[in-house]
């Protein structure tokens, strides 16, 4: 397996003021030095007290109504990495949310609070980190201190997720980590409270964590985003994101949909040529042969190339009031490409909370997930979500109010 | 095969420029000669070249500008071949479209934001990308890297588009745009550190220089033609550099003996207070101020 790894990591949380998330990110942003004496000020409440929620939620209906709504972002760094984190709410009428929040990160830490063990919640967040591809989770038991530090409570909590744990697939690996966060115990220092408890401290996990194998696969997926043309020096480029793979230059490819074979001339950036390019790197591509390339092609080598049709089964989180029913129309944006999309057919609708998949459902509301056939009027050339997040994931809109409706996750075609 | 956090960041940025050249008709970058959009610059052309920028380059220019700022932003424009609009808040005044604020805190930064909506409006454009970051301030930490704007230039915060992945929906009608923004994801530091790796001239203010500075609110403001001293304000020489760069009303100097880059990034990566807490006036307005300018369609 490649390892494209960079030293950023992008994590997402998800929960509300009672499972002590904000307190917990207060804490990570606290004790590694990302927030400032004026942000701090800025917390304390008429009354003088620290409240860490304000942190978190930007807005003013946010701050009025204590509740997180939307996804804010968070930036720290220690020595070894750089983190961007994704908080994101909890509830469940904030799904879409938190779908949102985890559709770019590499871990999620599920807030269990220790006094109520495994609950619905528990299993939605771990449900939906498994669905966005979040390859590895956090379980962090919080409020240790409530019950005693009881290794016993702790390991009831493992046994309960570990229940589950055939349900999350795309899950690489789920740490436990026994937390106080109001006091600190075991988020960036050790506890003194649990000798009993081997493992990292939470904030050293997200050092260290290995990502380096995540994002590959060893196949080559560059999708064409932008043609950059120089009258003045008759240049000819094919600018884009590579999404998987290795690109090399004298290497042989194949374009989709035209399906010509070609030679890649050469891999272009303003600080030079490159010998090889790999995700998530920016590069401009000269091809060999004077083919007609445009944006929302795809790159890829002749041996290995992704699903080109147009019907995919998907999963798709609904993010719109008006209901996704069969036969609706949309415009759907995949990788660079954008078509329209009508839906053939719901085949079922997943009951989160409880893991199950329930079939007949007769439309997807706002905040469910289901799986969804669908039609595009041009082919896409894709990839299961599990293989490539990049050409695997897809967002449908609205043509009447071009609002982003849906966000899917492509099973099979 | 392994890119820093830095190139991450970059590359990431790269793709949300070519997905709004691709997707959208008539794009501006807003160039201000601040760090932040000496940053876009360079990303632009690491997006772009060797063909021409996609779009040309706007600064909204209040007219209460640092000197070495305006003189810095047209020798960038024209080392990098590009057309540069001015939309001058000045002709806004003139023109009767805004009334000047009065009195010793007179401040032309609200100004901006109908100069601004109509010169996008003026031009026809439908994207404008700006240096804003997500770690600034606390209503921004909420905002979309690509963010609608209705026909008012208005943003509602309650009503944003969900953003997966890197899928922008850059989709609007007539009379709307948005507001792009590559730099959501960096940190102040960020930014001083990339300018430090691609050796990119900043205006002089940013380092530290002997100016002639009083004292209000807690804060350090340069004596200018724009600002009155209130009783009590005496103006003293102190060594001194800007983090941000803003109208010299209301943009606030720190303390600093850093002349050179190396010191600048030393210096933040120790701080205590966020920029926009240590040297920006316009945000403590009021706990929301930054979000009900956002609102009525500030950058």
């Amino acid at each position: 397996m490649l390892a494209t790894s960079s030293d950023l990591l992008r994590l997402a949380t998800a929960g509300s003021v009672d499972d002590g998330k904000s307190t917990l990110i207060g804490r990570l942003l606290h004790d590694a030095k990302a927030i400032l004496a004026d942000q701090l000020d800025d917390l304390r409440g008429r009354d003088g007290e620290l409240d860490l929620a304000r942190l978190t939620d930007g807005l003013r209906a946010e701050r009025e109504q204590g509740i997180t709504i939307d996804v804010a972002y968070r930036y720290f760094a220690t020595a070894r990495r750089t983190f961007i984190l994704a908080d994101t709410p909890g509830h469940v009428q904030y799904t879409r949310n938190m779908v949102t929040g985890a559709s770019t990160a590499d871990l999620a830490i599920v807030l269990v609070d220790a006094r109520n063990g495994v609950v619905e919640q528990t299993r939605r967040h771990a449900f939906i980190a498994s669905l966005l591809g979040i390859p590895h989770i956090v379980v962090a038991v919080n409020k240790m201190d409530l019950v005693d530090w009881s290794e016993e409570v702790f390991d009831g909590v493992v046994r309960d997720v570990c229940a589950f744990r055939d349900q999350l697939p795309s899950v690489r690996d789920i740490a436990y980590v026994p937390i106080s966060a109001l006091r600190g115990d075991n988020v960036v220092e050790p506890s003194d409270e649990m000798p009993w408890y081997g493992g990292l401290p939470l904030l050293e996990h997200l050092e260290t964590v290995a990502i380096a194998a995540d994002r590959d696969t060893d196949e080559l997926r560059f999708p064409v985003q932008y043609v950059i043309r120089d009258g003045a020096s008759d240049y000819r480029g094919y600018a884009g994101q590579v999404a998987g793979g290795v690109l090399r230059p004298g290497d042989e490819v194949l374009v989709l949909p035209s399906e010509r074979v070609t030679t890649v001339e050469g891999i272009d950036t303003y600080d030079g040529t490159l010998d090889e390019a790999f995700a998530p790197m920016s590069v401009t591509v000269r091809l060999a042969d004077d083919l007609d390339v445009s944006r929302g092609d795809l790159i890829c080598r002749p041996g290995d190339r992704p699903a080109l049709a147009r019907d995919l089964v998907a999963d798709v989180c609904w993010m719109a009031d008006a209901p996704l029913r069969p036969g609706g129309r949309y415009a759907i944006k995949h990788a660079t490409h954008s078509a329209r999309a009508i839906v053939d057919a719901i085949d079922d609708r997943v009951e989160v909370g409880a893991l199950q998949r329930e079939a007949g459902a007769a439309e997807l509301a706002l905040n469910d997930i289901g799986r969804v056939r669908l039609r595009t009027s041009k082919p896409l050339a894709f990839d299961a979500y599990a293989r490539n997040r990049a050409t695997g994931s897809f967002i449908l809109i609205d043509e009447a109010t071009n609002d982003t409706v849906g966000a899917g996750m492509i099973v099979a075609s | 095969m392994k890119l820093t956090h830095l190139q991450t960041l970059e590359a990431e940025a790269i793709h949300v420029m070519r997905e709004v050249a691709a997707e959208l008709e008539k794009p501006v970058l807003l160039f201000s000669g601040g760090k932040d959009s000496i940053v876009l610059l360079r990303l632009a052309e690491k997006a772009f070249r060797p063909a021409r920028f996609p779009f040309p380059l706007m600064h909204v220019d209040t007219g209460h500008n640092f000197p070495e700022v305006i003189a810095f932003r047209d020798r960038r424009v024209a080392e990098l071949g590009e057309r540069l609009i001015v939309a001058s808040v000045q002709e806004s005044i003139d023109a009767g479209r805004v009334v000047e604020e009065t009195g010793p805190r007179a401040s032309r930064n609200r100004l901006q934001t109908t100069t601004l909506l109509d010169a996008i409006a003026e031009h026809g454009f439908d994207a404008a990308f700006g240096g804003a970051r997500r770690d600034e301030e606390r209503a921004r930490a909420k905002e979309r890297i690509m963010s609608f704007r209705d026909d008012f230039g208005g943003w509602d915060p309650k009503g944003q588009r969900p953003e997966l992945w890197n899928i922008y929906n850059g989709r609007i009608r007539r009379g709307e745009h948005v507001r792009v923004f590559p730099l959501s994801n960096w940190t102040e530091l960020d930014v001083w550190q990339y300018i430090a790796t691609e050796g990119l001239e900043v205006p002089s203010i940013y380092y530290a220089h002997e100016r002639e500075v009083f004292r209000r609110d807690g804060m350090l403001y340069a004596i200018s033609p724009f600002v009155q001293l209130i009783d009590g304000e005496e103006p003293f020489v102190d060594s001194v550099r800007y983090r941000t760069v803003g109208d010299m009303s209301c943009t606030g100097a720190v303390r600093s003996t850093a002349t050179a880059l190396d010191d600048v990034v030393a210096e933040i990566a120790a701080t205590e207070i966020t920029e926009r807490g240590e040297t920006r006036a316009d945000d403590r307005v009021s706990e929301a101020a930054m979000e009900d300018r956002k609102v009525a369609g500030y950058f």
